[in-house]
C-alpha cells in the first residue's frame, strides 16, 4: 500500500440493492489498494459485504436489483467504473479471475473439465482447440492433478471436491492473470485440504508474481496467507493494514472481537469468547459507528457520527474514533 | 461398455409398462359383463352356436393361456383377426401406421420450434413483460380444446382462404405434408404450452446456477453463455419433458386424425367404439403401448447423449 | 429484542379480506373469472332468454345478434342459452372427474408414502403403468370395450385419475415422514392411521390442490373432446364439447355454432389455469402446474 503506482485502486465503492425491506447498502464508500503481487484479505462475517464487494470489482452484480457506484476502481492504470460492458467483459478471466467458494457448482456438469478451463483461452485469445487442450493439460499439471492429459478429458461428477477446487483454480490461471479474487476457496473443502488449497495459492504467486484478493471469514486463514488485511463490517471496512500489525495490536473493537474468538490450543482452557448481539440489519442503518450496539466500549458519539477510515500508524487505518479503548477491552476480559 | 448396461437397463425398464397395459385390457376385455358375440349376433343365436364359436376362437380356455397366447403370436407379429372386418389386425395397423407416425414427427417438430425459442426469451426476460406475454400465451394454447382449434383452423385456413386442404391425406410426400400441416399445428398448440413452461423453469434453474456466473467471470459475453452452456443443461429436462408428454401427443393425435379426417390409427381407434371387435382393440393397444416403449427409450438414449452423468447411475 | 405483544385474532371477516387481499393478480383475476362462470352456471335459469331445448323451426342458423345473442342452431335452438346451461354440464363433469379420484388418491399416496415396503412398491408400479400411457387413448379403449357413455366415461375415470394424486401426496409424504411432529406422534402412540390421516394428511396435499385446478381444466377437455367423437354426452343435452360437434357440420354457413361453445371453455381453462399458478405461488414452493 505504500508503492506509487499499485495494481488496483478502489475508491468510494457503494453497492446498493433496492429490496422491498428498504434500500440494502452491501457495500458502503469502500477504498482499498493492492499492489501487484501482494496478498489482501477481507474478512468479516456473512453479510459484511465482502462477497459483493468481489463482484462488484468484476461488474458481475445484475443492475436491478443492484446498483453500483463508484469514484474510481483504477486498474492496471484502466478506470473498470466507467469501462462499457464490453471493455469489462475482456478484463474479466484475463487480467482479473476468480475463484467462488463451492467448487461443486462451479464446475458445468456436462461439459468436460478440459473443455471449461480453456474456454477462456478460445473466446479471448482464439485458440484452437489443440492449442487450448495443451494449455488446459499445463495448468492442470500446475495445480498438482496427476496424470493431467487423461483427466482434462473427465467429467465434473468424476472428482472429488478438493479436485474440482484445484481444477477451478486452473480455470482462473490460465490466463496468467494479474489479480485473483478468491471468494471463501477454502470454506467448502476439509480441513486438510483447505491447507493445501491454499500452499498452492501461495505458491502460484510465487510463481506469476500475480495479487490476490483472498476473502474469509476465519482469521486464521488470512493469517497464514495475507500480507495485507481489511476488516469489513456490515458494509464496511473497519479496520484495515499489515496483517502483523492487525493481530498484534488490533485498533477496532470488532477485530479485537475476531481475534479474541479464534480459540487456542495452548495455555488454559478458557470459556468460547464471541461477540456478544448480531450483525445489524443493512437495510435499517443509522448513521453512526454500525458497530456501536455490539460495541463494549462504544459512546454517544459512537451512535451518531459517521464513520471514516483514519490512520493509526503507518499503514494502519481503522474506523473506530477510539482505538485507544481497544486496549481496555483486554483488561476487561482479564478481570 | 458403459452404454450397453444403461440401454438395457432402460429395456427391461420399459417391458413392464407395456405388459401392464396388455394385462389390463385383456382383462377388462374378458371380463366385462355380457356376451360379446351374443351382441355382435344381435341374440339371434343359440347357445350351442355360441360354445362352438367360443372354442373355435379358442375363448373357452383358461384367461392366462389365452393371454400368453396373445403375447407369443404378438411378439411375432401376429395380432389376431379383426371380428368385424375380417381381415389379420397386424394388417389392418400397419396401412394406418405411417400416417399416425407422420403426424406425431411434425407435431413434434412444430412444439420444439414454437416452444424453444419463446421458453428462452421468457426465461432470459424473467418476470418482465415478455415472460408474462408468453405465460398469458401459453395459457390460451393450454385452454383450448384441440378439436376447437382444428376447426377454426380449418375454417380459416382452410374454408376462408383456401390456403391448406380441410380433410384426407393426400399422395404425394409433399401433398402429405401440406396436409398435415394444420393439424401437426393443432397438436403443437396444446404441447407447445407445456413445453414452453417446463423448459423455462429448467432454463431458469440452470441460469441461477454458480456455473454460469463462473463462466461471465470468465468474461464470456451473454450470448456464448446463453447457447453453449444454458441450452446444452437446459435440454436435459427438454428431453424428459417431451418423452412424459408423448401421451398428450398421442391424444392429441387421435382427435385431429378424427377431426380432419386423416387414416390414421386414432381415427381407426374411435371408430372402433361400439363395435366390441375385441381383437382389432387389444392389437390397437398393443401398437400403441410398444409405440410409448419406444419413444420413452429414445429419449433415455438421448439422454445419454447430452448427459454422462446417467451413466454412472 | 422484541417484546411479545398480545394480538388477538382479527374478526373472520377482516382475516379473509386479508387473505384475498394478498392474493397475486393471477389469483385475483382467475377466482373473479371462475366465480362469474358459476354465477352464471347457478343463475343459468333464471339469465338464458330461451329454453335450451326448445327449437324454433322460424330461426334456424341465424348468426349471432338479438334476440339471440350467440346466434341460433339447425334446429332454431339459442346458443347463449345452450351455453349457459352447458356451463351447469361441464362444471359438474368437472368437479366430479377432479375432486372425486382426487381423494381416495391422495389417502393412497399418502399411506403408500408413510408405510413403505411392499405396499409401496406395489403401488408405484401401478402408478407408473398407468401414467406411462395415453389418458385419451386408454380411456377410449375401455368405452370400446364397455360402450360408449357418459357414465362408462366416469368410470374409466375413476379407475385411472387418481394415480397423479397418489404420486404427488406419496412424494410429499415422504418428505414429511422424517420431520419432528411425525416422530413425535410416534413416540406418543398415536394409531398409524391418525398420524397419516389427522396429522399427514393437511400438509401433504399442497400439491394436489395446485394440481387439481390444472386437472379440472383437463378433463373438461377429455370430457367434451370425448363427447365431441360421440363417445360421451349425446344431444340434446347442451354440453359444450357435444355443441361443437352439431356445429361441425354448419362451419361454412354457421361458424357461430361451433365456436361460441368452445370459446367457454377456453374461458373456463383460463380462469382455472390463473387459479392454478395464484394457488401455487400462495402455498410457496415449488408445485407442478402443467403449465
Amino acid at each position: 500500500m505504500t508503492s506509487a503506482s499499485p495494481l488496483l485502486s478502489v475508491s468510494g465503492l457503494t453497492v446498493e440493492f433496492k429490496t422491498k425491506r428498504g434500500t440494502v447498502i452491501a457495500n458502503n464508500a469502500l477504498s482499498l489498494t493492492v499492489d501487484a503481487g501482494a496478498t489482501l484479505g477481507i474478512v468479516g462475517e456473512s453479510g459484511s459485504g465482502k462477497s459483493v464487494l468481489c463482484r462488484a470489482l468484476l461488474g458481475l452484480l445484475p443492475s436491478p436489483p443492484a446498483h453500483v457506484h463508484a469514484r474510481e476502481i483504477r486498474f492496471a492504470g484502466r478506470d473498470l467504473a466507467s469501462a462499457s460492458a464490453h471493455d469489462l467483459r475482456q478484463v474479466r478471466g484475463q487480467d482479473i479471475a476468480m475463484v467462488f467458494q463451492n467448487p461443486m457448482s462451479s464446475l458445468n456438469p456436462v461439459w468436460p473439465i478440459g473443455d471449461q478451463i480453456a474456454e477462456g483461452l478460445r473466446v479471448h485469445r482464439g485458440f484452437s482447440r489443440a492449442q487450448s487442450r495443451k494449455a488446459a493439460i499445463a495448468v492442470l499439471k500446475r495445480v498438482g492433478i496427476a496424470s493431467p492429459e487423461i483427466r482434462v478429458d473427465d467429467y465434473p461428477y468424476q472428482w472429488s471436491g478438493g479436485m474440482m477446487q484445484r481444477a477451478v483454480i486452473a480455470m482462473a490461471m490460465v490466463s496468467e492473470p494479474k489479480l485473483l479474487l478468491a471468494d471463501e476457496p477454502t470454506t467448502a473443502l476439509d480441513v486438510t485440504i483447505q491447507d493445501q488449497i491454499l500452499s498452492l495459492l501461495m505458491e502460484l504467486q510465487r510463481q506469476t508474481g500475480m495479487a490476490i484478493i483472498l476473502v474469509s471469514h476465519d482469521m486464521s486463514v488470512i493469517s497464514e496467507t495475507c500480507d495485507h488485511v481489511a476488516v469489513m463490517y456490515a458494509g464496511h471496512i473497519v479496520e484495515t493494514g499489515r496483517t502483523a500489525d492487525i493481530f498484534r495490536r488490533p485498533a477496532h473493537p470488532y477485530t479485537h472481537g475476531l481475534l479474541r474468538s479464534i480459540p487456542h490450543v495452548h495455555g488454559k482452557a478458557t470459556r468460547l469468547a464471541s461477540i456478544p448481539g448480531q450483525p445489524p440489519d443493512l437495510a435499517g442503518l443509522g448513521l453512526g459507528c454500525p458497530f456501536a450496539e455490539r460495541c463494549a466500549v462504544a459512546s454517544a458519539e459512537c451512535r451518531e457520527r459517521p464513520i471514516a477510515l483514519a490512520p493509526v500508524q503507518g499503514d494502519h487505518q481503522t474506523a473506530c474514533f477510539f482505538p485507544e479503548r481497544v486496549q481496555e477491552l483486554d483488561r476487561k476480559r482479564a478481570s | 461398455m458403459l452404454v450397453l448396461r444403461y440401454c438395457l437397463a432402460r429395456l427391461i425398464h420399459a417391458i413392464p409398462v407395456m405388459l401392464g397395459v396388455t394385462v389390463f385390457v385383456f382383462l377388462t376385455i374378458h371380463l366385462v359383463p355380457g356376451d360379446p358375440i351374443r351382441i355382435m349376433m344381435h341374440g339371434r343365436i343359440d347357445d350351442a352356436q355360441v360354445a362352438e364359436i367360443y372354442r373355435q376362437l379358442g375363448m373357452d380356455r383358461p384367461l392366462i393361456v389365452q393371454y400368453l397366447d396373445f403375447l407369443r403370436h404378438a411378439v411375432m407379429g401376429d395380432l389376431g383377426t379383426s371380428l368385424i372386418q375380417k381381415a389379420p389386425v397386424t394388417a389392418l395397423v400397419l396401412e394406418k401406421l405411417w400416417p399416425t407416425l407422420m403426424l406425431l414427427g411434425l407435431s413434434t417438430i412444430f412444439s420444439i420450434l414454437i416452444a424453444v425459442p419463446l421458453a428462452l426469451v421468457a426465461a432470459f426476460y424473467r418476470n418482465r413483460w415478455p415472460d408474462h406475454l408468453i405465460r398469458l400465451g401459453s395459457i390460451f394454447g393450454f385452454a383450448m380444446p384441440s378439436y376447437w382449434i382444428g376447426l377454426l383452423l380449418m375454417l380459416c385456413f382452410g374454408l376462408w382462404l383456401g390456403w391448406f386442404p380441410i380433410s384426407g391425406l393426400g399422395s404425394t410426400p409433399l401433398e402429405k405434408l401440406h396436409h398435415l400441416t394444420m393439424p401437426a399445428l393443432t397438436i403443437s398448440l396444446f404441447l407447445g404450452p407445456i413445453l414452453i413452461q417446463s423448459m423455462r423453469s429448467s432454463m431458469l434453474d440452470v441460469l441461477t446456477s454458480e456455473y454460469i456466473e463462473v463462466a461471465r467471470a470468465k468474461g464470456l459475453s451473454e450470448w456464448r453463455i446463453l447457447t453453449k452452456h444454458v441450452l446444452r443443461n437446459a435440454l436435459i429436462p427438454v428431453i424428459t419433458v417431451l418423452a412424459v408428454n408423448i401421451s398428450w401427443l398421442l391424444s392429441g393425435a387421435v382427435i385431429v386424425e378424427y377431426v380432419f379426417g386423416l387414416p390414421g390409427l386414432g381415427s381407426l381407434l374411435v371408430r372402433s367404439v361400439g363395435y366390441r371387435d375385441y381383437p382389432l382393440i387389444q392389437g390397437l393397444s398393443f401398437v400403441f403401448a410398444v409405440l410409448v416403449v419406444i419413444v420413452n427409450l429414445i429419449a433415455d438414449l438421448s439422454y445419454m447423449l447430452v448427459d454422462r452423468r446417467v451413466l454412472k447411475a | 429484542m422484541s417484546e411479545t405483544a398480545y394480538h388477538p385474532q382479527a374478526s373472520l371477516t377482516i382475516r379473509l379480506f386479508r387473505e384475498i387481499a394478498s392474493w397475486s393478480p393471477s389469483l385475483k383475476i382467475g377466482s373473479a373469472l371462475m366465480a362469474l362462470i358459476v354465477l352464471a352456471a347457478l343463475f343459468a335459469p333464471w339469465i338464458a332468454p330461451f329454453d335450451p331445448y326448445e327449437q324454433d323451426f322460424n330461426a334456424i342458423l341465424m348468426p349471432p345478434g338479438f334476440p339471440h345473442l350467440f346466434g341460433t342452431d339447425s334446429l332454431g335452438r339459442d346458443i347463449f342459452s345452450r351455453v349457459l346451461y352447458g356451463a351447469r354440464i361441464d362444471l359438474v363433469i368437472g368437479v366430479v372427474t377432479t375432486y372425486v379420484p382426487m381423494t381416495y388418491g391422495v389417502v393412497l399416496g399418502a399411506y403408500a408414502g408413510y408405510v413403505g415396503g411392499r405396499f409401496d412398491a406395489i403401488l408405484m408400479r401401478i402408478i407408473d403403468v398407468a401414467m406411462a400411457f395415453p389418458f385419451l387413448v386408454l380411456i377410449i379403449v375401455i368405452l370400446a370395450i364397455l360402450g360408449p357413455g357418459v357414465q362408462n366415461i366416469y368410470i374409466s375415470i375413476f379407475i385411472l385419475a387418481w394415480t397423479m394424486y397418489a404420486r404427488l401426496a406419496r412424494a410429499e409424504m415422504l418428505v414429511e415422514r422424517t420431520k419432528d411432529y411425525i416422530t413425535a406422534a410416534e413416540v406418543l402412540g398415536f394409531p398409524r392411521w391418525r398420524i397419516i390421516f389427522r396429522h399427514g394428511l393437511p400438509n401433504v396435499i399442497n400439491s394436489s390442490i395446485v394440481f387439481s385446478a390444472s386437472d379440472f381444466v383437463l378433463n373438461i377437455l377429455l370430457v367434451s373432446g370425448l363427447s365431441f367423437l360421440g363417445l360421451g354426452i349425446q344431444p340434446p343435452l347442451p354440453e359444450w364439447g357435444s355443441m361443437i360437434a352439431e356445429g361441425r357440420d354448419f362451419m361454412r354457413q354457421a361458424w357461430w355454432i361451433a365456436t361460441l361453445p368452445g370459446l367457454a371453455i377456453v374461458v373456463t381453462g383460463i380462469a382455472l389455469a390463473l387459479i392454478g399458478d395464484g394457488l401455487a405461488q400462495r402455498l410457496g414452493e415449488r408445485h407442478h402446474t402443467m403449465v
